[in-house]
This record gives structure tokens, sequence and C-alpha cells, in this order.
């Protein structure tokens, strides 16, 4: 259970210089450019005030674009293999939306079934979320019909939901409490205060569980094909999204010494899935659409009893074309099987 | 961190190279590593993936038996970038392995049981471990047969094996060739696999078929099964999807929710039923 303080608005400085004494990098929501993204901040006054989310995700701490897996040289008749130790930073990340918290979830649940990925792993073990309840949302938005909230604190190491004169912190875990000892302080004894109340409304917009129970009867229905018709395959929506996981492994190499690379792929790319032999499963777009979706909202809750979706709506604000996910898991919720 | 990277291949010396047919290959692979040549182990109708440094690693089967210790067997054909840098090997040259991955074909399960392997063109290799460690344990089963078929006499793989086979007098082989594709002194069948299967007038009784090719002969072969008796659940095959981490995390070899680099490539066709068709 949360324990829950006050933290003033003014406070913040001090914890973040607290954090940083503690060796810790900070990353936040900073207005560049025209968009808001996540950087490396050292003030309070360097973070965005007032946005309602990164168009990249957060999950980029944990798992690069691009990483290296190994490195090699080569000699004739001779391959000299080095391991790769991954830079972990100790890290806090300020400032992001409960559902981006969340996420980190979503893509544990992959990394460590089974074979544990060590890459993911040392990032995670370095990582701190300051997570920030949601005051709007948008048209785009629908954590509520995916199990979260403007104000849901799983994820969160703290939780951060403004008020007058600051904000209500609870502090969730374990990583949480380690930040709050590093000024006790600051955190001032507090009540708990309504947060529905004074955070965004978002409307729950589908029957996520009944969905999830529709999709293996629905999919061959021609829904998949239409939606898609005019999605061009570009990956936009897989590269913002804070809980797409799947990659490739690339060389990138010399005749002489070479390394191979993690780097962030797309279920969206027609060679994602093409055989040597030219067939390919997933031959249409329409076919690679369906995947995206039942990915997660299927196969995730059948593998790993959770959602692959964390209904922050990136993908749609990003989507060239303007699919829009919430529209389209409506409009297949609406489906006859 | 203590943790062991998942993506680090071992270090394999190619001991043997044998040219199969026209771009296809079989390379026996030793570990550079005493401690790794004496830990690993595998089952037949697992995989691995193996790196040509330099170009990037490419997922096939292990060709070879569990039962032949001290090497690893793979069979490729020459069509990418990681293939033709492999076809440019050497003996003595050094590769990567990572493995052993999936499940394995369960040969308990098939104690006591005729077996017949049906395969096409490429598509022996991965039915050429299992056929292996059936004839190393040939006292488990009974009847064993082998149905191979390819577009030439040139496209046939493992050209000394087949001969090897044909000789034993503890198992049938039948080849086959497709029409045209035969050289005048060809003594095997003429004709697609699917017809020459039926012709054989195999006994589905007591019997596991073990089917592999490309995917219009497993689908013209399958119904001929089907009407010969043999039950889904008798029938096995294995799927090769594109696949980059062999570990469950890349996720792209999947077919509806099952994927196939941890619940496959060994899938029985009753199982297959209860997916979608995207392989």
């Amino acid at each position: 259970m949360a324990n829950t303080y006050n933290l003033s608005h003014e406070s913040l400085n001090s914890l973040f210089g607290a954090l940083r004494k503690d060796g810790r990098r900070i990353m936040a929501p900073v207005e560049a450019g025209g968009r808001t993204e996540l950087a490396e901040v050292e003030t309070p006054a360097q973070v965005a005030s007032d946005y309602l989310q990164t168009i990249l995700s957060a999950k980029e701490v944990a798992f690069p674009k691009v990483e290296r897996l190994l490195s090699y040289t080569i000699a004739p008749g001779q391959v000299d293999l080095k391991d790769t130790e991954p830079k972990a930073v100790p890290t806090v990340l300020f400032g992001v939306r409960p559902c981006e918290a969340k996420a980190f979830g979503a893509l544990d649940a992959v990394f460590n079934w089974d074979y544990r990925d060590k890459f993911f792993n040392a990032r995670i073990e370095q990582l701190a979320v300051i997570g920030l309840s949601c005051t709007k949302a948008d048209e785009a938005c629908f954590c509520t019909s995916v199990g979260g909230g403007p104000a849901d604190a799983t994820g969160s190491d703290i939780l951060l939901t403004p008020k007058e004169g600051g904000y209500l912190a609870e502090v969730c875990t374990e990583k949480g409490a380690a930040i709050l000892n590093l000024a006790p302080d600051l955190f001032k004894p507090g009540n708990g205060v309504d947060k529905a109340a004074i955070t965004a409304k978002v409307e729950q917009a589908f029957d996520q569980p009944a969905l999830t129970t529709k999709l293996p009867g629905i999919f061959e229905s021609e829904v998949w094909t239409d939606q898609a018709l005019r999605c061009i395959g570009c990956g936009a929506c897989a590269f913002v999204c804070p809980t797409c996981v799947c990659f490739d492994i690339q060389e990138e190499a010399d005749p002489k010494k070479g390394e191979r690379l993690r780097c962030w792929d797309s279920c969206g790319f027609h060679l994602f899935t093409l055989h040597a032999s030219g067939h390919n499963p997933r031959e249409v777009q329409g076919a690679r659409w369906r995947q995206r979706v039942y990915h997660k909202f299927s196969y995730y809750p059948e593998r790993y009893d959770m959602l692959g979706c964390v209904g922050c709506g990136k993908c749609t604000r990003a989507c060239p074309v303007d699919m829009n996910l919430k529209e389209h898991l409506i409009e297949a919720a609406g489906v006859k099987a | 961190m203590s943790e062991k990277n998942i993506y680090l291949p071992y270090l394999m010396r190619i001991a043997e190279i044998t040219e199969e047919s026209p771009a296809v290959k079989t390379f026996r692979l030793e570990f550079v590593d005493e401690i790794a040549a004496q830990s690993f182990d595998f089952k037949t109708g697992q995989f691995g993936l193996y790196s040509a440094f330099g170009e990037g690693e490419s997922t096939f089967c292990i060709a070879s038996s569990p039962t032949r210790k001290g090497y690893i067997e793979c069979t490729f054909r020459e069509v990418g970038r990681v293939t033709a840098a492999l076809a440019d090997k050497e003996v003595g040259d050094i590769v990567g392995f990572r493995g052993p991955y999936g499940n394995v074909f369960p040969l308990e399960d098939w104690k006591g049981k005729n077996l017949v392997f049906i395969a096409g063109g490429i598509a022996l290799p991965p039915l050429r471990s299992v056929i292996w460690n059936c004839l190393d344990l040939r006292d488990w089963f009974q009847d064993i047969t082998v149905v191979y078929g390819a577009r030439s006499v040139k496209d046939l793989v493992y050209k000394r094996e087949l001969k090897e086979w044909s000789e034993r007098p503890d198992m049938k082989l039948v080849t086959t060739v497709d029409p045209g594709g035969e050289t005048p002194d060809w003594q095997g069948k003429i004709g697609f696999i699917p017809p020459v299967v039926e012709q054989l007038g195999l006994a589905a009784e007591n019997t596991v078929a073990i089917v592999c090719g490309p995917p219009i002969m497993i689908k013209l072969t399958l119904p001929v099964l089907e009407k010969l008796g043999f039950p889904p659940e008798r029938i096995f095959t294995t799927l090769e999807n594109r696949m980059k981490c062999g570990v469950g995390k890349c996720g792209r070899c999947n077919t509806g929710s099952s994927y196939v680099c941890k619940d496959g490539p060994v899938y029985t066709l009753a199982e297959l039923n209860e997916l979608p068709a995207e392989y």
C-alpha cells in the first residue's frame, strides 16, 4: 500500500538536487522545437509544465532504439567474441504519465518470461519512475478502457498528483521509499484526496475483457482488412508505442570487426515475417494490422495475463494516415462473432 | 550484473563441408570450447541460430542426430546475405551457434509404432535428425519408411545417406522426383509426393507420420494422410517461421499466440488445426 504525502512545488528543486547528489540522472519531458520529449534535466524549471504526452515513449530508457548485444574481431580461422555489459546509468524518470509507467510491466513480461534479458534488466534495476497523474486527456486517450487511469499508480515508484500548492505524493515501492529517504523532510504528512476529482476524465470507450474474449472468433473478419486499407506500413505506431517490444537483430561490421545490434522493429513491416523462400505468413497489411491488435489484446492476455496496451494513444497521434486505435477497437468490439 | 547474455553464440569450427545439391551445403560444426563441447546437449527437432560473423544470424534446424556426439550439423541453401557468407566458408573457419531452442519430437511416445517420414526438397534436413535418431534407437520402433522427393535428381540432398538407407534391410526408402526432373539412370519414382504416398498403401494403424516440406507439398499431402486414416494427433510437422532471437522475445515467429521458437517448431496437425494458418 502506498504511503501518502504532500510535496510542495518549491520542494521539487531540493528533490532534484538530492537525486543528482545521489548520482542519478533525471529524465523528464522537456519542450523543445515545438514538441515535448524526454531529455536529461537538472532543475524542475526545465521540465515541461503543461504537457499532454510526449510523442515518443519512455521505453527507450530501458530498451534503447539501438543497442549492442556483442562485438567481435575476425582473423583468418579465428573469431574473438566479446560480451557486452549494458550501460546502465542510475536514472529517475520524472513526470511521465501513468500509462507510460505502467508500460514497463508489459516490456518486462516479454523480456523475462523464460529466458531473461540482461540488457533490459540492467537498466530497469537502475531505474526509478516518478509518475505524474494527468489533469487533461485528448480523444486518443483510452487508459480507462485497458485497466489504467489518469491517476493509476501501477508502475510508478512514486506517483505525483497535482493539487493546490503542489502534489499529492504516493510512495508505492521500495525504490520510491529510497527516493523519499534522500530528502525525507520534503515529504510532508498528507491525507488522501479524491484523485478522481482533480485528475482528467477519460470515459471508458469499450469493454476490453469482452473484446479479448471475442478476438479469437473474429480472426477471419474483414474488419482487419478494412481498417488496414489505408495503412502504409510505416511502423510509426510501433516506434512511439511504450509497450511495443518486437526487435530486429542486425550486424554492423567490416571484414575485421563487427558488432551485433538490437534495433526496434515493427510487425507492420512486410520484411518482419518474410521467409527466405519468399513466402510470407503475413502477406498483406491487413494480416499485419491484425497481428498488432491480437498481440496486444489476445496473445498478451493469454501468455502473460496482462494487456500489451496501456491506452496512451501515442500510436493514434503519430499515425500519418489517421488510423485511430481506440476507434478501431470500438469497431472490433462491435463485430458480430 | 551476473546475468548471462542470451544472445551470445558458441564459437564453432567447421570440421567438414558437404556439397549436397546446387547451392545446398552441409556443415559439420565442432565446439571451439572444450567445456561447451562436453556440456552441450540437444534433442531431435530443436533448432539454432547460426552466425556468419560480419553478416548476421540465420535460423536452421540441427540436422544431425543427438545420438551422434561431439558435433552438430546444419544444412542450408544459399539464398540471402548470411547464407551466402556461410557458403563462402571453408573447413577450419569459425561460425557461431546459439541453441538448442524449441521443443522436440516425442520419440518416447512413438515407441512400438511404425514411422513414416515424408519430406520434400530442402525439408529433409529437419527430418534427417529424427530419422537417424530413430535408426540409432531401431529397437524402439516397428517399420520405418522414408518418402523423399525433390524437383529433380540434382536437388536431392544427402545422396550418400539416401544410398545407405536404400540398402538397409531394416527400413524402406522411397525416392521420387517431379516429372521431368529424372535422369536416364534414375531408379526411383517419378511423380509428386502426394500421389506417391497414396500409392504406397500405408497402413495408418499404429503409425505416426512426420511430414516436412514446402507449404504446397504439405497442403496436398495432409488430405492424403487423412484419407489413409491418420488422425491429426499422429501427424507431425516442424515449422520454420522467420526468427531473430529464438528465445521468445523478438516477436515475429508466432502463429496466433503460439511462438514457433518456444512452443514449436514441432507441432501435430491437431495443434496446427487450432491455430491460424500464419506459417
